[in-house]
């Protein structure tokens, strides 16, 4: 065991992120398949999750990028697993990701979508998850959930905020990098 | 059956909280991370690294070019993506950002005044291959000043963020030139405690590797976390 080789260290993405994982945030276009924001499936219900990510001040991290990996509305990872990335707009802070309900992919797990956050201040990026607040029952069960306090479980359920101007679902995320109500963020 | 990942060896890595490096203060988390079990989630991932990606974006001295080649001291990165068992990891996808010779990033945010470069952009994009290896042609970055301590001084350096074949080997980092004056004086290197992991990222002179009168040759191996081993595998391994 000794001879395993180690990790390669993390270093914080900084400011200038986008340049190479997000082109279209500073005017420039996507390369050909970058991925962006949007996810299409057919799998499941497609919804809207946005939020903002918040600083030990409470104020918006508007350098941040985040991404998304998340089972098919059936339940299925692996190859039909859906990722999507997104970076907080400079002006409001705000990050929108459209995909789908995520279905089931583990037995005894309520359904969620993993979550990763990279910027500038993070040395090594930040895991998440969120989950869905019509899942009460299920996020009862979870074992993973059933670890942590309440409190500590309330920071990774989404609000349900009404529609979209498409009439799409639309869930509200807010992830506190420090201080009150902070996130609970996993070695996974 | 996929099998799990060894934890993160979270004494190769960064502090979160590093006053050194004033961004820190307010973005890294107060509370201790929550370690949980993998799941199938974890084990697998998006498959970025079997796509196909333009003819040049690997190529930072040509892709953005308009005039002729972007101007700089004409370097190969080039290197291998292993995991932590020193499998290959074939078909990652490496993205990359840098700042130009002249230490300037293209992008609205850099109000640095050096000057921007025409014909280079910063951004490029490969997969590795079946033996892991990959292949960058670019210009070395200039240092540049930021404000941290005062005007503090980033060495040179390329941003890299690596796929491999599951989420849980996600990895953001940098990679610094060898015989760098700036690398040990840098609060985003320090923020690293173990000398040897700053080590690692340092990527080497590797002159058997030039395009002679034309490119230098750095060398930087990248370390993805590695599944643990199956009982299957040790038995195959022993006989
Ligand atoms: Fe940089």
């Amino acid at each position: 065991m000794n001879d395993r080789l180690k990790e390669t260290p993390s270093q914080t993405a900084g400011p200038y992120v986008h340049i190479g994982t997000a082109p279209q945030a500073i005017g420039r276009p996507a390369l050909p398949n970058q991925p962006g924001p949007v996810i299409e499936s057919n799998t499941g219900e497609a919804i809207v999750i946005e939020g903002l990510v918040r600083d030990g001040s409470g104020a918006p991290v508007r350098d941040a990028m985040l991404e998304i990996w998340q089972a098919d509305g059936m339940g299925r990872v692996g190859e039909y697993g859906l990722f999507a990335r997104a970076t907080t707009d400079f002006g409001t802070g705000t990050f929108r990701f459209r995909t789908v309900r995520p279905g089931r992919h583990a037995e005894g797990h309520a359904p969620h979508v993993a979550v990763l956050i990279f910027a500038r201040g993070i040395n090594i990026h930040l895991h998440t998850r969120m989950y869905f607040p019509e899942d009460r029952e299920a996020l009862a069960k979870d074992p993973d959930m059933r670890r942590l306090e309440p409190e500590a479980v309330a920071t990774l359920i989404a609000t349900e905020d009404g529609k979209t101007e498409d009439g799409l679902p639309l869930y509200r995320f807010d992830i506190r990098l420090q201080g009150e109500n902070e996130t609970v963020f996993f070695d996974i | 059956m996929t099998t799990a990942f060894y934890r993160r060896d979270r004494s190769q890595q960064p502090l979160p909280l590093s006053p050194g490096y004033k961004s820190t203060v307010l973005r890294a988390p107060v509370r201790p991370l929550h370690a949980l079990e993998q799941t199938s989630l974890e084990q697998s991932g998006p498959a970025l690294g079997h796509t196909p990606l333009g003819a040049l974006d690997h190529d930072l001295i040509r892709n953005a070019a308009t005039t002729g080649d972007a101007l700089g001291e004409r370097i190969y990165v080039f290197g291998r993506v292993l995991d932590e068992n020193a499998r290959p990891v074939p078909n990652a996808l490496i993205e990359i950002w840098q700042a130009n010779a002249a230490g300037r990033y293209a992008h609205v945010r850099d109000g640095y005044l050096a000057p921007l470069d025409p014909n280079f952009s910063g951004c490029g994009r490969c997969v590795s291959d079946a033996e892991g290896r990959y292949l960058f042609r670019t210009i070395k970055p200039g240092p540049y000043p930021w404000p941290n301590n005062g005007s503090d001084w980033r060495p040179a350096h390329i941003h890299l963020s690596v796929f491999g074949e599951a989420f849980s080997q996600r990895l953001i980092t940098q990679l610094y030139f060898e015989g760098d004056p700036l690398i040990p004086l840098c609060p985003i290197v320090n923020t690293i405690p173990d000398k040897d992991a700053v080590d690692r990222l340092v990527a080497r002179l590797d002159l058997r590797n030039q395009e002679p009168f034309d490119c230098l040759a750095y060398r930087f191996d990248i370390v993805l976390r590695g599944r643990r081993q199956t009982h299957f595998e040790n038995r195959t391994e022993g006989l």
